[in-house]
């Protein structure tokens, strides 16, 4: 096991002080936050893709059916969450997905 | 049937309920690198102590041929025992019969110790190591889990709950541990979760072995779900031994007095703390320089060790230690380790254990990540658990006491009895690099040299502010101490506390956000 002594030596700055310390495993593996992009439609939930209903260059708008994923034994519509163009679409019918990966882009 | 052949057949059944689910099955258990049922409850308890309970108790279930099959004591022993001398109810579910699955017989057998535990007012201690539910009874075996849960709730704050998990503890289970006080790990042995490796694999295609998933190592160090690790299962018995001796059979008693033994000799406690307030040092130092016989006993060492927390001995007398620790990401309260620290005050307050607050933070740590986890309806707990809080409440401030840390860490205003700073100590609103480029912004903007205005100004304030006379002039503070006064005057504090009465307005309960 290691003890807090063997962790990874850091500087956190706290109200415009850096102080000498050492970071955590769970610190130093956090993931940085990153904004997410309107236009890119994420698999808000992991599991398989059913049927994709768009392709690429089709006209869609807002609220439109994109594709069903399935997840936890549900059918769940994924609508456009924008009036726009299908930029690409990432998956196919089958195709298992993790939370976050992403389905299709509009433009 | 005569006496003689009475005893025989006595003999016999234990002989029989004694060998669990067969040499077989034992030898397997043994090639696992563990320990048998019994054998683990006779080596937690003191040599011979040990009586068990509801060894002949048989299961009901009639479906799938199950009337056919006969479970020793139904898979988990349980019974009474001593451990130092103090009584304890103890059971050990056996994986050697059945794969030490829940049934409705094996759960009357759990609940019927717990019963037993609060009545007589004395620790309950559980070994799991379990299958899960057992299937051929169906929801009967729910059943059981349920209420071997209510009685967990009911009992929580009653008498103390020691889980240890020794083997797998999957799926519904896992709450009944997850309810109790304290939970032990062992190395390769334990595993918890909710959802297995297989399962996530199916639903989310996520690989993870079942180690890297709820092994002792990430259940002590990255989910804080246990509180103490081992190396082996000889090492967690020695180190539940040690915790019973901290803390009392019940919430109407107080944990025994030992004799009083000053510090061992070791570096002088004025000399622990850097000058520098950004240099970071090992708060442990201090509380075993303070303590009896420098004997600190470390709760929940590996998860969020930005926070101290454990028992020591003050004049012999048990109390329960809280500390920022510099060394981990500058002692910062964030998510984890206000959980941690909130959920052990609640514990010392519930069983009499006055509490000793050792505070060096720079405050609350920043970023996205804090913030989308809660850290508002976290870190409240830990005002909450103070402040709701009884028991003697005694706090030494050693260096950085800087804005909401400052209040959060068993401040004067959240009912703090004594409240006592080390000349080292900076209270104050921030720490001077941020009050003064907030302060003078518009100075520093508009200098030739703002670097350095900055500095000045960061001077200036530090010299005006980073000390602990502002607040000790406004009474916030009671006193401040040399290091070397610190042993003496928290053992006066707690001493004269000894009679304290604090009455809380009559209600059902409160609402701690949890």
């Amino acid at each position: 096991m290691p003890t807090d002594r063997d962790l990874p030596a850091t500087v956190l700055v706290i109200d415009d002080t850096a102080y000498q310390t050492t970071a955590t495993r769970k610190f130093a593996e956090r993931r940085r936050w990153v904004a997410p992009d309107p236009r890119a439609v994420v698999a808000h939930i992991p599991g398989v893709v059913c049927t994709v209903y768009v392709k690429v260059g089709e006209s869609i708008r807002r609220g439109d059916r994109l594709l069903v994923l399935e997840a936890m034994k549900m059918q769940n519509d994924v609508p456009a969450p924008c009036t726009g163009r299908v930029k690409a679409v990432h998956v196919i019918g089958g195709q298992m997905v993790a939370k976050g990966e992403r389905l299709v882009e509009l433009e | 049937m005569s006496l003689d052949k009475k005893l025989k057949e006595h003999a016999k059944r234990v002989e029989v309920a004694q060998q669990g689910g067969g040499p077989k099955a034992q030898e397997k258990q043994r090639a696992m690198g563990k320990l048998l049922a019994r054998d683990r409850i006779t080596a937690i308890l003191d040599e011979g102590s040990f009586h068990e309970y509801d060894m002949f108790v048989e299961h009901r279930c009639q479906d799938f041929d199950m009337d056919k099959k006969n479970l020793a004591a139904d898979g988990v022993i349980t019974g009474t025992g001593t451990i130092s001398g103090h009584p304890v109810c103890i059971f050990a579910q056996d994986f050697t019969v059945a794969g030490g699955s829940l049934g409705l017989a094996h759960a009357r057998k759990i609940c019927k110790i717990m019963d037993h535990a609060v009545k007589l007012g004395v620790p309950l201690i559980g070994v799991n190591d379990s299958g899960g539910a057992r299937i051929q009874e169906g929801v009967n075996s729910l059943a059981g889990y349920g209420e071997i849960f209510y009685r967990n709730t009911l009992a929580s704050g009653v008498i103390p709950q020691i889980s240890v998990i020794l083997g797998p503890c999957a799926g519904g289970a896992v709450y009944s541990p997850a309810l109790t006080d304290f939970v032990f790990v062992v190395d390769k042995i334990s595993k918890m979760f909710i959802t297995g490796p297989e399962v996530i694999k199916t639903v989310l295609g996520e690989e993870i072995s079942m180690e890297d998933l709820g092994g002792a190592r990430v259940s002590t160090e990255v989910s804080g779900n246990a509180h103490f690790f081992s190396e082996s299962e000889a090492d967690c018995f020695a180190q539940i031994k040690r915790l019973v001796t901290f803390i009392p059979w019940n919430n109407r008693k107080r944990a025994d007095a030992f004799p009083a033994k000053p510090p061992r000799p070791g570096p002088a406690i004025s000399g622990i703390i850097p000058a520098e307030p950004t240099k970071p040092y090992d708060v442990r130092d201090v509380v075993r320089a303070v303590c009896d016989d420098s004997d600190f006993f470390e709760i929940q060492q590996h998860w969020a060790a930005n926070i101290v927390i454990g028992f020591a001995r003050l004049n012999g007398d048990t109390v329960g230690v809280v500390a920022n620790q510099p060394l981990v990401l500058a002692g910062v309260l964030d998510v984890d380790s206000s959980d941690k620290a909130a959920r052990f005050v609640r514990f010392c307050d519930a069983f009499n254990i006055p509490l000793v607050t050792f505070v060096d933070l720079p405050g609350y740590l920043p970023g996205v990540d804090q913030e989308h986890a809660g850290v508002i309806r976290h870190g409240a707990k830990v005002l909450y658990a103070y402040s709701e809080a009884t028991v003697p409440k005694v706090t030494v401030i050693l260096r950085k006491a800087y804005g909401g840390g400052y209040i959060a860490m068993c401040s004067r205003h959240l009912g703090a009895d004594l409240v006592v700073a080390w000349p080292t100590a900076e209270i104050a609103v921030m720490g001077p690099e941020g009050a003064a480029n907030i302060i003078f912004k518009r100075e520093i903007e508009q200098a030739a040299d703002p670097n350095a205005v900055r500095r000045g100004k960061v001077a200036e304030y530090s010299e005006k502010f980073a000390n602990p006379y502002i607040a000790a002039a406004n009474g916030h503070i009671d006193a401040v101490i040399t290091p070397a006064e610190t042993r003496e005057f928290v053992i006066h504090a707690i001493a004269i506390s000894s009679q304290k009465r604090e009455e809380r307005p009559a209600k059902k309960h409160g609402l701690p956000p949890f």
